[in-house]
C-alpha cells in the first residue's frame, strides 16, 4: 500500500475531564472518501477539528504526507491552507459578498488574485448568478455551497466536512450532496462526518463507525451497512435505518 | 380593499386621532399653565428676549465654529487611539502583555475621572510646564484631554463589539489559513465596528456637547462667549441661543446616523 495521505496514530483529546477522543488510528489514502458515522457526541466533529489542528491534540500524532502536523509549535497557517474544512453552520463572513468570501484567503494567504478561478467554481456549482449577493440573501443550501467553494479556492489537498447538511431544510440537502458527488468524481481526498446514511452508502470508499471516542468498526460501506460485525454498530444502524 | 386592510386602515386612523389629541392636550397645558407661574414674566424677560437673541446670534454662531473645529480634529484622533487601546486590551501574545496592562490601566483612569476634571488637570497642568508657544495653548491641551477621555470610552465599546463576534467566525477564518492579524483586520473588526456603530454615534454626539467644557480653561468657544454676553447684557438668552445652535447640529446628526444604519441594514438583507 502506498503511503497514506493522512495518518492518525493514537490521537487523544479531552475537554477538561471529558475524554472525547480516546486513541484514534486512521489512514486515509489520496483520493479516498471516508465517512464518519456515529451518534452525536461520539467524537466525529472533534476528530475533524483535530485533523486540521483547530483543536490541539493532547496525545498521539497527525501526519500529512509523512510530516507530523500535530507537533506543538508548528506554523499552523501553512498546515490549514492545505486542509479545507466546511462546518455545519456555514460560517460565511456576513459583511462580504459570496465572491469576497471566496477571494479573501487566496489574496491574503497565497498573495494572489483568484477571481477567474473563483468565478469558475461558482459556475461549476450553479451559483454564478449569486456571486455578488451577501450571505443574508442566500438560502442555507446556497450558503453552504459558497462555504465549500471558499474552502476549495485555497486548493486544499484534503477536504473535511463536518455534518454540512445537518442544519439544512430537507429539500436543500440534495443540492449540497450533489457538490460532494462532483468533488468525488474529481478525486478529492475527503473525510465526512455525516448523518446521511444513504449518501455514505452510495459514495464512501470506507465508513468508520465511531462511539465513545474510538473507531469501533470500519470497512467498505456494503460491509458496514449490510453485515456489521460489532454489536454497538448493529445497534446504532438499527436505530438510524429504521 | 379586503377585510383585513379595511380593519388596519381604521386602526391607523384611530391611532392618529388619539396621538394628535393627546399631543395637543400636553402642548396646550404647557402653553397655558407655564405663564401662570409667578416668576414667568421675569423668566421670559431674562431667557427669551428676542432682541438679545438677534443681537448675540451671529457672534455665538461664529464662536460655535471653534467647537466644530475642536470636534473635527478630535474625532479621527479618538478613532485611531480608541482602536489602538481596544486592540491592546485584546492582545494575547505574551510579548504584548505590557500593552494589555497599559490598555486596562488607561481605560480605568480615563473612564473613571470626570471629563471636566481631566480637562482641568491636562489643560492647566501641561501648559504649566512652561512650554513655548504654541505648545502652551489651552486649545491643544483641552483637545488632548477630550481625546484621551473619549478614546477610553470608544475603546470599551469597540472591545465589547469585538467580543460579541461569535468564535465560529474566527475559526472559519483561521481554518482558511488566515493569520490572527488578518483574521482581526478582515473578518472580526469590520463586523465589530458595524455592530457598535450606533453606540459610537451616541458617543460622538456626547463629545460634540462636551467640547463646550473647554470653556472652563480658556478658548472662547460658544459657551464661554455666551457667558461673556450674559455678564455684559445681564440676560440669559445667549445660553438659550447656544442651546438652540447645539440642537441644530446634534439632532440632524443623530437622525442622519440612524438613517445610515438603516440603509446599511437594508442593503444586506
Amino acid at each position: 500500500m502506498p503511503d497514506p495521505k493522512l495518518s492518525l496514530r493514537g490521537v487523544q483529546k479531552s475537554f477538561g475531564d471529558n475524554a472525547v477522543l480516546r486513541g484514534i488510528d486512521l489512514d486515509v489514502a489520496a483520493g479516498e472518501m471516508v465517512c464518519l458515522i456515529g451518534a452525536s457526541g461520539s467524537g466525529k466533529s472533534t476528530l475533524l477539528r483535530c485533523i486540521n489542528q483547530l483543536e490541539p491534540i493532547d496525545d498521539g500524532a497527525v501526519w500529512l504526507d509523512r510530516i507530523d502536523i500535530s507537533e506543538p509549535g508548528r506554523d499552523l497557517s501553512s498546515v490549514r491552507r492545505r486542509i479545507g474544512i466546511v462546518f455545519q453552520s456555514y460560517n460565511l463572513f456576513p459583511h462580504m459578498s459570496a465572491l469576497e468570501n471566496v477571494l479573501l484567503a487566496p489574496r491574503r494567504v497565497l498573495q494572489r488574485d483568484s477571481t477567474a478561478e473563483a468565478e469558475a467554481l461558482f459556475a461549476r456549482f450553479g451559483l454564478a448568478e449569486h456571486m455578488r449577493k451577501y450571505p443574508d440573501q442566500l438560502s442555507g443550501g446556497q450558503q453552504q455551497r459558497v462555504a465549500v467553494i471558499r474552502a476549495l479556492a485555497m486548493q486544499p489537498e484534503i477536504m473535511l466536512f463536518d455534518e454540512i447538511t445537518a442544519a439544512l431544510d430537507p429539500e436543500l440537502v440534495g443540492e449540497v450532496l450533489q457538490v460532494l458527488r462532483q468533488l468525488r468524481t474529481e478525486g478529492m481526498t475527503m473525510i465526512l462526518a455525516t448523518h446521511e446514511m444513504g449518501f455514505a452508502r452510495e459514495l464512501a470508499d470506507r465508513v468508520c463507525f465511531m462511539d465513545g471516542g474510538v473507531i469501533v468498526e470500519q470497512g467498505p460501506p456494503e460491509q458496514i451497512f449490510s453485515a456489521p460485525q460489532v454489536a454497538r454498530t448493529q445497534a446504532f444502524l438499527r436505530s438510524v435505518l429504521r | 380593499m379586503n377585510r383585513r386592510q379595511a380593519y388596519e386602515a381604521a386602526e391607523r386612523r384611530r391611532a392618529l386621532i388619539v396621538a394628535a389629541l393627546s399631543t395637543g392636550l400636553v402642548v396646550a397645558a404647557v402653553v397655558l399653565l407655564v405663564p401662570l407661574a409667578p416668576g414667568w414674566p421675569a423668566v421670559r424677560a431674562s431667557f427669551f428676549d428676542g432682541a438679545v437673541f438677534v443681537q448675540t446670534f451671529p457672534t455665538l454662531l461664529k464662536a460655535f465654529l471653534i467647537d466644530v473645529m475642536i470636534f473635527a480634529w478630535s474625532v479621527p484622533l479618538i478613532c485611531v487611539l480608541g482602536l489602538a487601546v481596544a486592540l491592546a486590551r485584546g492582545a494575547r501574545a505574551p510579548a504584548l502583555f505590557p500593552l494589555r496592562i497599559f490598555g486596562a490601566v488607561y481605560v480605568d483612569i480615563f473612564r473613571g475621572v470626570p471629563v471636566v476634571l481631566t480637562i482641568y488637570l491636562i489643560g492647566f497642568g501641561v501648559p504649566g510646564l512652561g512650554l513655548p508657544r504654541p505648545w502652551n495653548s489651552p486649545y491643544i491641551w483641552g483637545t488632548v484631554a477630550l481625546v484621551l477621555t473619549y478614546s477610553a470610552y470608544i475603546a470599551e465599546v469597540l472591545r465589547s463589539g469585538i467580543e460579541s463576534i461569535h468564535a465560529s467566525q474566527r475559526n472559519a477564518a483561521i481554518c482558511l489559513g488566515l493569520s490572527e492579524r488578518d483574521t482581526m483586520r478582515y473578518v472580526i473588526l469590520p463586523q465589530a465596528v458595524r455592530r457598535v456603530l450606533p453606540a459610537n454615534m451616541n458617543m460622538l454626539v456626547a463629545l460634540q456637547k462636551d467640547v463646550a467644557l473647554l470653556s472652563f480653561i480658556g478658548p472662547v468657544e460658544i459657551l464661554r462667549q455666551a457667558g461673556i454676553y450674559k455678564s455684559l447684557l445681564a440676560n440669559f438668552t445667549p445660553y438659550v441661543v447656544a442651546a438652540v445652535i447645539f440642537l441644530a447640529i446634534t439632532v440632524p446628526a443623530t437622525r442622519y446616523a440612524d438613517h445610515l444604519l438603516n440603509k446599511d441594514r437594508d442593503a444586506r438583507s
